[in-house]
């Protein structure tokens, strides 16, 4: 698959720091990145390397302290709280660590909380489906695994058909085996709807599976490898 | 500092918020409770060293006249251990810059008398000095008369000019109302104390007097004195003695003492439920958030009592405070009621209780709130095992869930938004905690109807008794019965359009051993400006030489029923007993009273058509003409002014109603506020991983805002139907504690009491929204998912 090279997100001397008692923490420090559409970026680096940080901004949870970022034409780092909103709610699906689902709805329910407040959504069974989980729809989060709990939550991100899927260690809660089973539905997803997919991790393995590897270290990147062989999740292993 | 005090420090500001609601909720139910109880017993020992040491009598008896050698007569009786006599008229008196007339109840100053007079100001009148008078504090302030004051008095029939000496009090006068009305009109009504030697002189009655009061050795033996008093009376036109529970001024402070032991009841009770409540709410809540914390410190080696008795601290702080505050605003509270009794009842002092029983009470409330509302938490406390409490914790316990499960899969909700099938979800899979703030919302509801309810009552009672019973401008009362020409004298004034006369007899009516001592009222059959009305506003009418038309109130007071005969024992004139049927009973909203055709009524009496008095309505255009012709009419001793006496009551109870309600109505939205927001707060942080969970997908801070307001909303909406006739079972519990011998007050469903009520909630809500809008908008999105469930 050819790599599309429009930017999608474009970041020049991103910055973040915050106040911590008398001293500053830099938890970016001049951050150059583009992130284009339809790519699979795996960003990784340490406790402590900003990649978090990054995330937010990225996702609209966060601002930066000074430098720009761009979505598209919209100039990320100087919206306020209501269209960072706006942002998030149009254009991003989001994966986090514990998956964060509803526990009194069922997972039908759960995407549905997302498609509902979507322009342009994906039927909700049909985001299920794509997670293999169609036949979960009525099940409760606490009677489904970890794992499944894992998809039905990457289902209620993608059920908007966003622009971007920020997953944020998808698989830090679960085992090998069924953290394979979570990554191969992200790559499926970036597979059949050419999102852009980042995810951000400690787990150097995953790095494999991306077209481009971003590592991080004290807030700044490191190191951006091109990965010209993609593997599939199933044959990663840590 | 050791760390457990700081722990226990950080635990109370941390709580801070649920403190506040908790603490103020208990304030405002011991202040009730502190302010009634201790009003209760400043005003029994006001009262009761009043009486002491101002001799109020045991009984008292009217007649028309007697020598002053009949006291010693009385005296002889077994049981009586002093007696008085005293010169009792009533006169109109006329007030230069008040255009009605004013009556005022002339009693003659006696030496070393019962119900001796308390000098207020000024002195008692000279020997000899016959026009100085004293007048009663309460009417002397209503005219703002000062000594060296005069007053125009019209007294047998000549002008006089009498010169107040003296402002004073009474212990048979604490409460002054005019015979006829339901409350206190002290502009139009007051007691003038006047020398002896100027009364006998007026109304020729040298060496007698025409009322007595008597002091009895052993008060439960009145019933039997009574009854020798009255024989000994008879051959004086007694009248009927009456005992302390009958006495106006007595009863009158009785009945407002009982109304006040309902309150000092009721309000604490829905305060300390509501307290209860949310204790146990925010309780239960923070030891459930706590439970990892336990099992760290009792794997520390903590015993299970330390644990239990630093969560007991957190409480007991709370519970201190709360006690502590209400009774400092109770006695403030305290002090602000007697203010108001001040405009009734007047005693020579008001004794400040310092300390009694109702302090021990408020602590005990407390300490029963405190085991009430904590205990179910402290149980968990004390039951957790060390290994349970380091999982983390189920937030939902399985009924409950199962419940929330099984209600949304029903096919009826399964089209519901997922927004609100989340609020639902929250609040069937925490019945409890729902239920609770149900129910804490509707107590707060029904203080809001206990509270305002009153007022239409009020209008109701006040409506039928001066639009549809009494359609007269003015009720006059003859100094003694005149013939029939009275009435058409006064038919001839400028300006009266009607006049009817009545006939006034007292009697005492006797059904075995029940008997009641009233006027019989005799009215004409075709009377329309005094009518006999039901509650429903049906007329009866006394049948022409029919028996006696009487009061569901009398009608209880005997035990009869209609076609029962009573016996009829006339007080007046020649002494009589006969045998009388009753023709109808009807419920009305005042006291005993009977009535009979008036032609009936003379016959018995062996009279011709005299009158006690007469009703009249006028052209309002010679309004003041009347007045200046009543002042002028030596016969008329007692004005009743239907419109002034409107308006007295209004502005009465409009004074003494409104404060109150607004009072009720901080306490009730101070619930309201309580336990709204206290119940937002468990839900925003039971649900603070969600909301941030969806904020992160792209829901606007309004749609979560709303998702919090939803559930608050529901919740009030809920409350209003179960709180509007709790309130009113309430609002009858009160109407039935004030059913007294003197009315009766019907429950009156207003839409104006709902509206009320809806709107302070709706206000409260509103406050309550914007609170959770506030809190809200701190929901720390980030921080909240990197933290496992």
């Amino acid at each position: 698959m050819s790599v599309p090279r429009r930017p999608l997100f474009e970041a020049k001397q991103l910055s973040k720091s915050y106040p911590m008692g008398d001293s500053v923490v830099h938890a970016l420090r001049g951050i150059d990145l583009q992130l284009h559409e339809g790519e699979f970026v795996v960003i990784l680096g340490a406790s402590g390397s900003g990649k978090s940080t990054l995330l937010n901004i990225l996702g609209g949870l966060d601002t930066p302290t000074s430098g720009t970022l761009m979505f598209r034409d919209q100039d990320l780092s100087a919206c306020d709280e209501h269209a960072l909103t706006e942002f998030r709610r149009e254009h991003v699906g989001f994966v986090f660590q514990f998956y964060n689902l509803i526990s009194g709805l069922t997972s039908l329910d759960n995407v549905r909380l997302v498609t509902e407040i979507a322009n342009a959504p994906m039927e909700p069974i049909e985001a299920l489906r794509l997670v293999g989980l169609e036949n979960r729809a009525t099940h409760y989060p606490a009677q489904l695994s970890g794992g499944e709990q894992q998809r039905v939550a990457i289902a209620r991100a993608i059920g908007k058909n966003p622009s971007v899927l920020l997953c944020d260690e998808p698989t830090g809660a679960l085992d090998v085996k069924t953290g394979a089973i979570v990554l191969d539905a992200i790559a499926r997803i970036h597979r059949e709807l050419g999102t852009l997919v980042v995810i951000i991790t400690h787990n150097a393995a995953i790095a494999n599976m991306a077209n481009r590897v971003i590592r991080l270290s004290d807030g700044q990147i490191a190191r951006i490898d091109e990965n010209l062989n993609p593997q599939p999740a199933s044959t990663l292993q840590w | 500092m050791n760390a457990r005090k700081r722990l226990l420090i950080s635990d109370i500001l941390r709580l801070w918020k649920q403190g506040v609601a908790i603490v103020g909720l208990l304030a405002c139910g011991i202040a009730t409770f502190i302010m009634s109880t201790s009003t209760i017993r400043s005003m029994e020992a006001s009262r009761d060293q009043y009486y002491a040491h101002y001799h109020f009598a045991h009984a008292w008896a009217s007649l028309v006249r007697a020598p002053n050698a009949l006291l010693d007569r009385i005296l002889e009786i077994p049981g009586v251990t002093r007696a008085s006599g005293r010169i009792v008229r009533q006169a109109i008196l006329d007030f230069p810059n008040l255009s009605e007339p004013v009556t005022a109840r002339l009693v003659s100053i006696e030496t070393k008398s019962l119900d001796a007079l308390y000098l207020r100001k000024g002195r008692l009148p000279k020997l000899g000095a016959e026009t100085e008078v004293v007048v009663s504090e309460l009417f002397a302030e209503a005219h703002d008369l000062k000594l060296g004051d005069t007053l125009q008095a019209n007294l047998g029939g000549k002008r006089d000019l009498l010169h107040i000496v003296g402002i004073g009090l009474s212990p048979d006068s604490i409460y002054v109302v005019q015979p006829g009305l339901l409350l206190s009109d002290n502009r139009l009504y007051g007691i003038v104390w006047a020398p002896r030697e100027k009364l006998e002189a007026v109304w020729n009655m040298d060496g007698a007097f025409n009322h007595l009061a008597v002091e009895l050795e052993n008060p439960a033996d009145g019933h039997k004195i009574q009854t020798q008093i009255d024989e000994l009376l008879s051959n004086y036109g007694g009248t009927g003695s009456i005992l302390r529970d009958d006495q106006e001024s007595h009863a009158r402070i009785r009945d407002e003492l009982n109304e006040l032991r309902t309150m000092a009841f009721l309000a604490p009770a829905i305060f300390l439920s509501v307290t209860i409540f949310l204790l146990h709410m925010v309780f239960s809540r923070w030891i459930g958030q706590q439970r990892e914390r336990i099992a760290t410190l009792r794997a520390f080696g903590y015993r299970v009592h330390e644990i239990a008795w630093h969560v007991l601290q957190v409480i007991s702080i709370w519970i201190g405070a709360g006690v502590i505050l209400g009774v400092l605003i109770g006695l403030r509270f305290a002090n602000a009621l007697s203010g108001i009794y001040k405009e009734f009842f007047r005693f020579p002092e008001i004794i400040q209780v310092p300390f009694g029983w109702e302090w021990i009470g408020a602590v005990m409330l407390g300490a029963a709130v405190a085991a009430l509302g904590a205990w179910s938490g402290l149980k968990q406390v004390v039951r957790l095992p060390p290994a349970l409490a380091m999982q983390a914790g189920n937030l939902q316990p399985s009924a409950a869930r199962f419940l929330a499960l099984w209600s949304l899969r029903s096919t009826s909700v399964a089209k519901m938004s997922p927004i609100l099938r989340l609020v639902l979800l929250r609040m069937l899979a925490n019945p409890k905690l729902t239920l609770l703030s149900i129910l804490g919302l509707s107590l707060g509801v029904s203080l809001l109807i206990l509270s305002s309810f009153f007022q239409s009552t009020i209008d109701r009672v006040l409506e039928h008794q001066f639009s549809q019973c009494q359609r007269h401008d003015f009720q006059l009362t003859f100094d003694e019965s005149k013939n029939e020409s009275s009435m058409y004298e006064i038919s001839q004034w400028p300006g009266v359009t009607r006049v009817e006369g009545f006939r006034a007899v007292p009697v005492q009516l006797h059904n075995g051993n029940q008997r009641e001592r009233l006027t019989i009222l005799g009215l004409d059959p075709n009377a329309e400006l005094f009518r006999l009305l039901d509650t429903s506003n049906h007329a009866s009418i006394p049948k022409s030489n029919g028996g006696l038309v009487i009061t569901k109130k009398l009608a209880n007071k005997l035990g009869v029923c209609q076609g029962d005969f009573v016996e009829v024992e006339v007080l007046e004139g020649v002494h009589r007993r006969l045998r009388l049927p009753i023709d109808r009973i009807f419920a009305n909203y005042t006291g005993p009273s009977a009535s009979i055709d008036r032609a009936t009524l003379h016959e018995w009496m062996r009279e011709g058509d005299r009158l006690s008095g007469v009703f009249l309505t006028l052209d309002p255009n010679y309004r003041d003409e009347v007045y200046q012709r009543i002042k002028k009419t030596p016969v008329v001793c007692g004005v009743l002014n239907r419109q002034a006496t409107l308006a007295n009551f209004r502005e009465l109870l409009s004074r003494s109603t409104s404060a109150m309600r607004f009072i009720n109505a901080i306490f009730a939205a101070l619930i309201t506020l309580g336990v709204a927001y206290n119940s937002a707060l468990i839900t925003f942080s039971e649900r603070a991983r969600d909301l941030a969970t969806l904020r992160v997908l792209g829901y606007r801070q309004n749609e979560i805002l709303w998702i919090l307001l939803l559930e608050l909303i529901l919740i009030t909406l809920l409350a209003i139907p179960i709180g509007i006739p709790l309130g009113y079972t309430f609002a009858y519990g009160m109407i039935t504690s004030l059913d007294t011998d003197s009315h009766r007050l019907p429950m009156v469903f207003a839409p104006s009491t709902i509206a009320y009520t809806l709107s302070v909630i709706a206000a409260a809500t509103a406050v309550c929204c914007l609170m959770v809008a506030q809190m809200a908008s701190k929901l720390e999105i980030i921080h909240v998912l990197k933290v496992r469930e």
